[in-house]
């Protein structure tokens, strides 16, 4: 277990704040953040190759705040792998096993590069290495000292789509393993596919911790919703007509929420795939019915993005199918159901 | 047109400059008759000379690399107060003229400084001695090795030091293992550079050794005694042995900058 309290750490003039979270053993830690978030300092911090201004580290029941680098049991890779280029990739992973019985590192060395599918390129120079052969690599090096904690920073960057997919199911099977993982990305689809906790972080601050369903389902504040990919995200303020309350838009769209007080402003936030479009107007629960055109279908991993013009432009989520079956296309005229639970009102 | 009128104007400037380097050295090389040449090489005095200034330069410049070559790597790796000052004291010896370097040199070992009573004591005195030529020649060459030590250190990724250390290594197994191995083609060429400056110091040596001569004093003194005809040979044999020694050491380094 690692846990990290009231972590400050000034680099150059930017600030880590207070940063407290836990990672439990056998966690798959997430550090979702845009580039300059702090992400990577904060690795450096955990690593011990930056040394926090205040707060306390503890791994295992170990205090490691002050600890040297060399005695933390952390693995880094770095996200640019860090292969020492002089040695050839058997020398590079015996670097760590430094001190042990020759046939030990022998059995080491044999078995990593076995699991790492890296067992042909032992007798090879670095420089003769392609990116995904460095990376895995990089992993094998800093698996084979058993670190307690493996922290990755932007594994996934940089590669090609065939590549990345190769990596996340390497990655997930070192996680099967039983590894504690904390990886750093700005990219909100890996976090969700690899982690099983997230940690959503910009200017030096840690905005949310959860699990994926609480991060994405719920998130604490309009920068982590914008962040993670919810595009229907709307200042808005509460008014009240009759008792019930209605949310209005900038634009002056009224869209009908469960909960919120009379004036209170915020932002609505909406996920795409909780957008029911239909070409009639649906007699349906859903209390927000809603007339529109549509603007603009984009093919995405997830299905299609149907960009829709209803006083706001709000994105629906739906299956390639159901764009086919209703022969959407630009210019539509189509109808929106929205449950009113489905509409998150967050306050500011 | 314009642009190959200068051209050529450059190329002839260039050439005249060629001309003054090599046009003496070559002059040189054909002012001795083999003959003589190879009788100037059976000289005991010769040899020892030539013997005495390899052996003094290269003993000067491994003893002073055990200190300048980590000090390079601190150089490289660390901001601390008055750097800039420290720096700018490395490379006083390269503008000192270098008699005045000998006589600072000689001020600091001769017998009544702490260093001379400490000499006596070990039983012998730098002045006149190949220990004292050995620091008069490694006064003013090792700002070359540790400014080419300091940027070979510097050419190398921090990240890759860093990496080591989280792989568990100490910091001198990571100094040893990583930092110089990487940097070794800088100090290399720093260690050739800083022997080769060594050997070809006259003015800071002849202050603190007339005697044992190594080669540039015996050049001066056969030519102050006997004349030109009798200094050429000794010089020319002196750049053929410095030349064969520089072309092992560059033939050592184009192989480690292959691998």
């Amino acid at each position: 277990m690692l846990k990290l309290t009231g972590i400050n750490k000034d680099f150059k003039g930017f600030m880590l704040s207070d940063i407290s979270f836990t990672v439990e053993k056998g966690d798959y830690f997430i550090l979702l953040g845009p580039s300059g978030a702090g992400k990577s300092l904060l690795l450096e911090v955990i690593a011990g190759l930056a040394i926090s201004d205040s707060g306390s580290l503890e791994l295992n029941g170990r205090d490691i705040t002050h600890m040297p680098i060399q005695k933390r049991k952390v693995g880094l890779v770095f996200q640019d792998h860090a292969i020492f280029p002089h040695l050839k990739v058997k020398s590079n992973l015996a670097y760590a096993l430094h001190g042990q019985p020759r046939e030990s590192i022998h059995q080491k060395i044999k078995a990593m590069s076995a699991n790492l599918g890296i067992g042909e390129l032992l007798e090879r120079y670095p420089s003769t290495l392609s990116g995904g052969e460095l990376q895995r690599v990089a992993l094998a090096r800093t698996l084979i000292q058993e670190p307690e904690i493996l922290l990755l920073d932007e594994p996934l960057a940089s590669m090609d789509t065939r590549l990345r997919s190769g990596t996340r199911s390497l990655l997930r099977q070192i996680h099967r393993g039983g590894q504690t993982i904390i990886h750093v990305t700005h990219d909100y689809e890996e976090a969700l596919s690899l982690g099983n906790r997230i940690a959503v972080m910009d200017h030096g601050n840690i905005l949310q911790t959860g699990t994926p369903d609480e991060v994405f389902h719920s998130p604490r504040n309009g920068f982590v919703a914008h962040f993670i990919g919810i595009r229907n995200f709307f200042p808005a303020t509460i008014r009240l007509y009759d008792g019930i309350p209605w949310a209005e838009t900038s634009r002056n769209l009224k869209i009908r929420v469960q909960q919120g007080q009379d004036n209170e402003s915020g932002f609505v936030m909406i996920r795409g795939e909780d957008i029911v479009l239909s070409a009639s107007a649906l007699d349906s629960s859903a209390s927000n019915v809603l007339a529109g055109r549509v603007q603009e279908i984009t093919a995405t991993p997830l299905g299609c993005d149907v960009c829709i013009e209803c006083g706001e432009t709000i994105h629906a989520l739906i299956t390639r199918e159901s764009v086919e079956r209703m022969k959407l296309d630009e210019g539509s005229e189509i109808w929106l159901s929205i449950k009113a639970t489905a509409v998150k009102f967050i306050d500011e | 047109m314009k642009k190959q009128g200068l051209q050529w104007v450059f190329s002839i400037l260039g050439g005249l400059i060629l001309l003054f380097v090599l046009g003496p050295v070559l002059g040189l090389m054909f002012s001795s008759s083999p003959h003589k040449l190879f009788e100037t090489a059976q000289d005991p005095e010769v040899k020892n000379s030539i013997m005495l200034t390899l052996s003094t330069s290269m003993a000067g410049t491994l003893l002073f690399a055990v200190a300048a070559i980590p000090f390079s790597w601190i150089l490289a790796r660390y901001q601390f107060p008055l750097k800039k000052l420290v720096t700018a004291i490395i490379d006083l010896p390269v503008v000192i003229p270098h008699s005045a370097a000998g006589i600072a040199v000689l001020g600091f070992i001769s017998r009544d400084t702490w260093l001379g009573k400490a000499s006596s004591m070990a039983g012998f005195n730098f002045v006149g001695h190949p220990a004292g030529i050995m620091l008069a020649m490694a006064f003013v060459s090792l700002p070359y090795l540790i400014n080419a030590a300091r940027d070979g250190f510097l050419s190398v990724p921090e990240r890759l030091e860093k990496a080591a250390l989280t792989l568990g290594a100490s910091p001198v197994r990571v100094f040893f293992t990583v930092s110089l191995p990487l940097a070794w083609k800088n100090i290399l060429s720093g260690l050739i550079l800083m022997f080769a400056r060594g050997m070809s110091e006259f003015g800071a040596v002849v202050i603190i050794a007339y005697h044992p001569m190594i080669t540039p004093v015996l050049i001066y003194e056969r030519f102050t005694s006997f004349g030109l005809k009798y200094a050429q040979p000794v010089s020319v044999l002196f750049i053929l042995v410095v030349l064969v020694f520089f072309m092992i050491l560059r033939l050592l380094l184009s192989n480690t900058k292959k691998s």
